[in-house]
């Protein structure tokens, strides 16, 4: 029991520590984001990656997500002869909730593991230490463009996402359950406020900071050769994930 | 000039540095010698800031290296040249990315400017039509050599050189270990080497330090490190491995 307890109470110091020098880094960053020169080169290269790259798997699962969705509200509100509120049904879950969501989760299984992989050989193969000798901060130079670009494109992923998630709603209401196509699309536009894609924008800002923090932080202090920076990979997207949705409820209880 | 005093340093419960002491001479070639794992790149790498002793000093000119903040501590780098063990090339960079690299970082030249002397400093180092070549596609010797050209492309004052000419086959040693004297001699630089190289060692050196067992056991020039009875220092040179050193 006593055992237990202890070992309790180091995860959860070590929880504390994990924390605590990743607000640091933040802070860090923050810092030297606006201390020029400013890295626009690096700042456009991680943009591409993290946006232009999740393109594909973004707009295939914003689709799906949003084809399903149709199918499942059609049932639903079926029973209650509501049909036509399939379309709202589908953009608001897509513009509130699972654009952002899903959006978040996908970009950080695929850019969150590759840059704390990215980060994580750079430091057990010396190349961190190089810049850091050539008066060159690691920090600024590394973490800042990823961080900013995280915080940048996450939104316009979101945005994709809700777009291609209400056209394949769309597709499946009125092309294959035969929902009147002006009452799918009017009643949309009824329901569907500006608050409800800016609460989604508002998440997805967050789970970018999120995603690319914590990838920065696990593969920057990575150590132990190519079996530290596997886990170094594992436990970033672990932890970002998890923290996605802790701060999607929390974030969804403050906005609604 | 550079002191060391006292430097101690352990990972856990291993002692690497247990009190080194030694005084690096402003332009001269310093050559520290030592087994494999005694801590030599451990000794550098306190040197550059890299690691952070449990105890002991160095100091720089007049300032203590081991107690200075960030900002500063920046200023001082910018003076300081390093080629790492591992070569520790940008993998992400092409061969004149990463030896353009400081140049880019640090002073206003266009790119013009930067790729002549990027290709200046790699003719230098034996390596022509490289430029463009990712690190990956290099040989390990290769490698070396161009982490050796980014190391000194802005001339600095101080340059570390861990083990300049492993991977090197005995042509290109010798032409590494011209480099270092010329461009030495050249801008009076203050050159620290770590080598196991005895041919590079007797022929750059001004002054051999051994590191044994956490400290430096022996100094002095060439000439008088040869003439050395010490049976380690001995044994080490002659490469033997019967001697008071024992290999298990
Ligand atoms: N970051 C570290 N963490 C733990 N131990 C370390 C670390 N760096 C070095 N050591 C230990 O310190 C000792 C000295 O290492 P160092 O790399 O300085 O040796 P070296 O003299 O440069 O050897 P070589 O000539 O083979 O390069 C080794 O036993 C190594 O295990
Ligand atoms: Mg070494």
């Amino acid at each position: 029991m006593k055992a237990y307890l202890e070992s309790i109470g180091r995860s959860a110091e070590a929880f504390v520590a994990t924390v605590g020098s990743m607000a640091l880094m933040f802070f860090q960053a923050v810092m030297y984001a606006f201390v020029p020169p400013i890295k626009f080169r690096n700042i456009f290269k991680q943009m591409e990656f993290v946006g232009v790259q999740s393109l594909f798997v973004v707009i295939l699962t914003g689709t799906f997500t949003g084809m399903v969705l149709a199918l499942q509200s059609y049932n639903a509100l079926k029973r209650f002869g509501a049909e036509s509120l399939v379309g709202p049904s589908v953009a608001l879950s897509m513009a509130r909730e699972l654009g952002p969501v899903l959006s978040g989760l996908m970009v950080t299984g695929r850019a969150g593991s590759a840059m704390a992989t990215e980060l994580g050989t750079m430091r057990v193969t010396e190349q961190i230490d190089a810049l850091f000798t050539m008066a060159v901060n690691p920090v600024k130079h590394l973490v800042v463009p990823r961080i900013i670009a995280g915080v940048c494109m996450f939104p316009v992923l979101t945005v994709i996402a809700d777009f291609v998630g209400v056209i394949g709603g769309y597709m499946v209401g009125v092309k294959l359950l035969g929902i009147n196509a002006g009452v799918y699309i009017g009643r949309t536009v009824d329901f569907v406020q500006v608050s409800d894609i800016t609460t989604g924008l508002t998440k997805s800002l967050v789970f970018g900071l999120i995603t690319s923090l914590v990838a920065c932080y696990y593969g920057y202090y990575t150590m132990g050769g190519a079996e530290g920076v596997g886990k170094s990979a594992t436990s970033s997207v672990v932890l970002a994930s998890v923290l996605i949705l802790v701060s999607d409820y929390l974030l969804s209880s403050l906005m609604s | 000039m550079i002191k060391i005093i006292d430097l101690k340093k352990s990972f856990g419960a291993k002692k690497v540095l247990d009190g080194v002491n030694l005084e690096i001479e402003k332009g001269k070639i310093t050559v520290i010698i030592g087994r494999s794992g005694e801590g030599k790149s451990v000794l550098i790498k306190h040197i550059i800031g890299l690691l952070r002793p449990d105890s002991g000093k160095i100091i720089f000119e007049d300032m203590e290296l081991t107690a200075m903040k960030e900002r500063d501590f920046n200023e001082v780098l910018k003076r300081f040249g390093m080629l790492f063990q591992s070569a520790a090339l940008f993998d992400s960079m092409t061969v004149a990315g990463n030896v353009g690299f400081p140049l880019k970082e640090h002073t206003d030249l266009n790119d013009e400017d930067i790729l002549k002397t990027v290709k200046e400093k790699l003719r230098r180092v034996g390596l022509v039509d490289v430029e463009d070549m990712t690190p990956a596609e290099l040989s390990g010797g290769m490698k070396k050599r161009v982490g050796l050209a980014r190391a000194i492309v802005m001339d600095p004052e101080i340059v570390l050189f861990d083990e300049p000419t492993t991977g090197q086959d005995p042509i290109m040693s010798d032409s590494v270990a011209d480099l270092i004297l010329e461009t030495q001699r050249a801008l009076k630089t203050t050159y620290i080497i770590i080598s196991h190289d005895i041919a590079l060692t007797l022929k750059v050196a001004d002054k051999v330090a051994m590191l044994h067992e956490g400290r430096i056991i022996e100094e002095g020039t060439p000439e008088e490190m040869r003439r050395n009875p010490n049976p380690i220092l001995r044994q080490f040179l002659e490469g033997r491995a019967s001697g008071p050193i024992k290999v298990y």
